[in-house]
């Protein structure tokens, strides 16, 4: 027996774009279907939809109102969004250096005391996890992973950081994350990499998608100073497992 | 190829187009410009394509300076006192610049940003199509970053010609229309009418990222905190404080905090152009009527190059002028009676 989907919820986000909402929490189910339908969406080419974004639980699809409107445009979406989840790919898998600790990871003693654990043993558990990235938002490449191992979850800093680190590897919540830029972060800081998931004049300017599958390999300073001069002349440094 | 000069700079100032389109799934915001009915009506009056590159202009003082040859520009947005070699220049219309006159802009009275549009368009190279300025990644062009005293544009040379302006229908004035949601549900309806039925101001902290807002606070059923999903320009949005964050072009793509409603297309740069301070309210609106509004918005925008005229400023009928609503070539910027004489006849 096939199960049956249940529907996802269309919200308005304004006159020119539907928020498919699949689930109002972080689930991995949900972000599959989230995915799935924004594969669908491009492989329907619809002239009316301009631009799609992924996130954990929902696909945002913006439309031009002159093209299509709200009603006839979400039938559509509903359609799609209810059609049977494809056979699950091979991911393309990334193994992505950091240098955990120290100047690259300031908060990584402060996460060990607050879960008990050796800083050594917060580095063993992170580069254990096995990740996806569910959507990249905020700001250039800023990369959300899900499958962050248990026992390192963490509410959030009470008080956000206004300027952390480009290249940054935090953990926040149920999350762990790849920052590509400098910038605001409310989330606990345990190393750097040199990888740059957003690099003008490189092919391509944004390394991951969402769906890739990342692991994350631990490099001492010296190698991450030297994988940062490589990226910076263009080169990915992430090693590409399989694709 | 003649150069214009940014001989001094209001802050907030960047080069702005329709903005980028396409990596918003990789955290790229669009950016391009607040007010792009503005932006298009400076291009229309130069024969531009309407969303071509301009400058959009913050609310302070600017001079821009012509060298090498004749510079030949058009001012379209907030109205303000605009003057060249002492004669006063009307918003709305193109004047030229002769090699190493002075373009001076005063601050704006009305609005916040001012678009100067440049015969033949800004000259730059394109990233992901565009020249809009996105400073946090590093994109725009010739300036990756707002501009600053010092910068040069160049410029095609200016051709002979008449100068032009432009016929614009009455501005929209009043209620900010919404379209409720994408979560509304995480309000209590006393709330949501709270949002609808009070008096807003915009908070002078504001920017190109999102304009804060003052008034009552908005609380939230379930917490501040949801699970990050897909922003759009207009997506107000309400943190913890219960004080709303209207999204501008340069937000983040996602954002965690309860999205109430959203501001429509067609209200996003008549908002964007409301100064802090000024008080304003919201008005909730159906989506069939927020997408005829579109339709409408859509369409006023490429009537725009049919309602450019040969300037002819000694055959102006001025009271004519003023019936039509054509407030921004009837009236004397550096004036102040017939300026807000004016004003007041928009309701503004």
């Amino acid at each position: 027996m096939v199960a049956v989907l249940p529907p996802p919820r269309l919200l308005p986000s304004g006159d020119a774009a539907i928020t498919v909402e699949f689930s109002r929490t972080i689930d991995d189910n949900a972000n599959r279907r989230v995915l799935a339908l924004d594969e669908l969406v491009a492989s329907e080419a619809l002239p009316a939809v301009t631009e799609t974004v992924p996130t954990y639980r929902s696909l945002l699809v913006h439309y031009d109102p002159l093209r299509i409107d709200f009603d006839a445009l979400g039938a559509k979406l509903m359609e799609l969004a209810l059609k049977p989840l494809p056979e699950a790919k091979a991911a393309r898998r990334w193994r992505i250096p950091v240098a955990y600790g120290g100047e690259n990871g300031i908060d990584l003693e402060d996460v060990a005391k607050a879960l008990n654990i050796t800083p050594d043993e917060v580095v063993t558990r992170h580069v254990a996890g096995d990740y996806k990235v569910a959507m990249i938002g905020f700001t250039p490449g800023w990369s959300y992973l899900s499958g962050l191992p248990d026992g390192m979850q963490m509410s959030r800093r009470q008080n956000p950081r206004l300027l952390t680190p480009m290249g940054t590897i935090s953990i926040g919540g149920i999350q762990t994350g790849i920052q590509c830029i400098a910038g605001p972060s409310g989330w606990h800081l345990l190393g750097r990499t040199a990888v740059r998931t957003y690099q003008l004049g490189r092919d391509p300017t944004f390394l991951l998608r969402p769906g890739d599958a990342v692991t994350f390999t631990a490099v001492d300073e010296q190698t991450f100073k030297e994988q940062d001069r490589a990226a910076e002349a263009g080169e990915f440094v992430a090693e590409l497992v399989t694709s | 190829m003649s150069k214009l000069i940014v001989a001094s700079v209001s802050p907030g100032t960047s080069v702005q187009d329709i903005g980028r389109f396409g990596a918003q799934r990789f955290g790229l915001v669009p950016s391009g410009a607040v007010d792009r009915l503005a932006m298009a009506t400076a291009n229309a009056l130069l024969g531009n394509p309407l969303f071509a590159a301009t400058i959009e202009l913050g609310p302070l003082n600017s001079v821009f300076t012509a060298k090498g040859g004749a510079v030949r520009i058009a001012l379209a947005g907030a109205l303000r006192p605009v003057e060249m070699a002492g004669t006063p220049v009307a918003v709305n219309t193109t004047v030229t610049l002769a090699d190493g006159e002075s373009l001076n802009i005063g601050v704006a009275r009305t609005g916040s940003f001012g678009y100067l549009a440049i015969e033949g368009g800004v000259r730059g190279t394109p990233m992901f199509g565009s020249l809009a300025v996105n400073a946090r990644a590093g994109l725009g062009s010739p300036y990756p970053r707002p501009l600053q005293a010092g910068d040069e544009l160049l410029v095609p040379a200016a051709g002979a010609t008449t100068e032009k302006r432009i016929d614009l229908p009455a501005p929209i004035e009043g209620q900010i229309r919404v379209v409720m949601g994408p979560q509304d549900d995480e309000f209590a309806q006393e709330c949501k009418d709270l949002f609808l039925g009070s008096e807003w101001k915009i908070s002078a902290t504001s920017d190109r990222m999102g304009y804060r807002l003052e008034g009552p606070a908005i609380k939230h059923l379930h917490g501040h905190n949801i699970v990050s999903d897909g922003t759009v320009n207009g997506s107000i949005q309400v943190p913890g404080n219960g004080q709303p964050i209207v999204l501008m072009p340069d937000r983040g793509t996602s954002g965690g905090y309860p999205k109430i409603a959203t501001v429509i297309s067609a209200d996003l740069g008549r908002f964007g152009q409301m100064q802090p301070g000024l008080p304003f309210r919201f008005k909730a609106i159906t989506m069939a009527e927020a997408q005829t509004a579109y339709r409408a918005y859509a369409e006023l925008l490429q009537s725009l190059p049919g309602r450019v005229h040969d300037s002819n400023i000694l055959m102006l009928d001025i009271k004519a002028l003023l019936q039509a609503n054509v407030a921004g070539v009837a009236i004397d910027a550096t004036d102040d009676a017939t300026w807000q004489t004016a004003a007041t006849d928009n309701g503004q």
